[in-house]
């Protein structure tokens, strides 16, 4: 089992998860057994519920807090990119200060806000996924807002005047530069997910990396290589970068020839 | 001969600063239906701030500029100005094919089915078999065919052009003012045409207007200003004498 001791007297179902049956059962405390890694390795191939219920949640919190931070990071990024306004800079040196957050700051943060004594307490968040896509969506928000204003920056201005001596409305203009940008925008999007499928600190201060609840595959690396089972953490950070690497493919076969010019 | 038909532009006491400078002082100014007006001056003369005022892009700092007759201080009726569009030096496409590009603006009109308008557009401006190619895939000069067409496609009032030639070679230059005198005499589209080159400006234009430090010298027939330029700074203009 992911993050328990092995206990004596375990049922056969616990017995025969994928985990338990890691380093045939008893975990190997300060060292790394290359034939175990490939036991585990395919192991996880065949499936463990535990591990993809880990998976799933991962995928899922992420997922969330990137919708919600690409719903609000988009449109703020375009509107920095396009609008002049007074205190635009102070505005941006922030948002920079805010794309290079230590997550464990942001966990921080969201902890006191969702804690019982906290402004936010009455949600009765804190220790469920709703506080790690809270925590995520700050964390990816800065990111998507940044590089959304620098690929909007990067159409070249003339264009919007150009749209307007055509008949566009503002809207419309401001709508077709937003799609000149499109493909930095999902850099944006894959800048902003990176961020948080891959961070550790504010799911694991907000989530509780709780067996079942709120563990994700970050939050189940850090347990693993504590409890010394570092062959299951490296399994498991495979699965992660696998996972990245499937992510990003597909956005990259989704933005199709855009790229290759 | 010059066609004069009613007046589309009137200027009147119009400046346009920026920060505190003064780029344009036009104390008046008219522009005809029906008539190629060429622009002419050195850069920096005000020739593209003069353009962008008149399709309403700007407003002037003060003055006023009526078209057909109609102030058009403050907010602009998006149907009038829907009927003038320029084609500016960069073909300034957007991302897509040269159809998707010349349907744009009847698309942002609400047009359902722009394919035949568009088509036609194409065979106008010789790029038929290049309707499905992606921009990118362009020359200069067929980039800036396309940028005519998306702007001629609209069948504009009136066409302002800036510099739109500059970058292109002979061909295509002849070719983009072959065009652009065909809509004007087969349609009455009225043309402000930008230039650094008084040639052009001699070829195309029925009448020629100089701009120097965002005043206007000089405006008179075509003929008349080349032969017999009043300002001596048009003089000096005309003579390739003006250091710019």
């Amino acid at each position: 089992m992911l993050g328990k001791e092995k206990p004596s007297g375990v049922s056969l179902s616990e017995e025969t998860s994928f985990f338990a049956l890691w380093s045939g059962g008893t975990p190997k405390k300060g060292a790394l057994d290359m034939g175990s890694f490939a036991q585990a390795v395919h192991r996880l191939l065949a499936g463990d519920p535990e591990l993809w219920e880990i998976v799933l949640l991962s995928l899922r919190v992420s997922a969330e807090a990137l919708l919600i931070g690409g719903l609000f990071g988009v449109p703020l990024g375009a509107f920095l990119g396009l609008k002049r306004f007074f205190g635009r800079r102070l505005v941006i040196a922030l948002l920079y200060t805010g794309m290079g957050l230590p997550p464990v700051v942001v966990g921080l943060l969201v902890y006191l806000l969702l804690s019982r004594s906290g402004p936010l307490g009455f949600l009765g968040w804190l220790f469920t996924p709703r506080a790690m896509v809270f925590a995520q969506t700050l964390i990816c928000l800065p990111v998507i807002v940044g590089f959304t204003m620098a690929a909007v920056l990067g159409v070249d201005p003339a264009l919007r005047q150009q749209l307007r001596a055509l008949g566009a409305t503002a809207w419309q203009s401001t709508w077709a530069v937003v799609r000149e940008a499109r493909t930095g925008i999902v850099v944006a999007l894959v800048a902003g997910f990176g961020s948080i499928i891959s961070e550790v600190g504010a799911v694991m201060l907000v989530g509780g990396n709780i067996q079942g609840s709120t563990r994700v595959l970050t939050t189940a690396i850090v347990l693993e290589t504590r409890q010394g089972r570092f062959d299951t953490a490296l399994a498991l950070g495979l699965v992660l970068l696998l996972l990245a690497f499937a992510i990003n493919g597909f956005v990259l076969v989704l933005q199709g020839r855009s790229v290759e010019r | 001969m010059t066609p004069r038909g009613e007046e589309v532009f009137r200027l009147e006491g119009v400046r346009k600063r920026y920060g505190g400078r003064e780029v344009l002082r036009i104390d008046q100014l008219s522009i005809f239906a029906g008539e190629i007006f060429g622009l002419v001056g050195p850069s920096g003369a005000g020739k593209s701030t003069l353009l962008r005022l008149l399709n309403f892009l700007e407003p002037p700092t003060a003055g006023c500029i009526l078209y057909r007759g109609q102030p058009l201080d403050g907010r602009v009726p998006p149907q009038l100005l829907r009927g003038i569009t320029t084609v500016f030096q960069r073909p300034l496409l957007l991302s897509g094919s040269v159809a998707y590009n010349i349907a744009f603006g009847l698309r942002l009109r609400g047009e359902r089915n722009p394919g035949p308008k568009v088509e036609q557009m194409l065979r106008r401006v010789g790029l038929s078999e290049l309707a499905r190619a992606a921009i990118h895939t362009l020359s200069g000069g067929e980039a800036q065919r396309v940028a005519l067409a998306r702007a001629l496609v609209l069948e504009p009032d009136v066409l302002l052009l800036d510099e739109p030639t500059a970058n292109l070679d002979p061909y295509h230059v002849s070719l983009i003012e072959s065009i652009v005198c065909q809509e004007n005499r087969e349609r009455g589209t009225s043309v402000v045409w930008v230039t650094h080159n008084v040639f052009q400006a001699r070829r195309v234009a029925h009448r020629v207007g100089l701009l120097i430090g965002g005043e206007l010298v000089e405006v008179s027939e075509t003929h008349r200003f080349f032969e017999r330029p009043e300002d001596p700074r048009a003089a000096a203009f005309v003579r390739g004498e003006m250091a710019y």
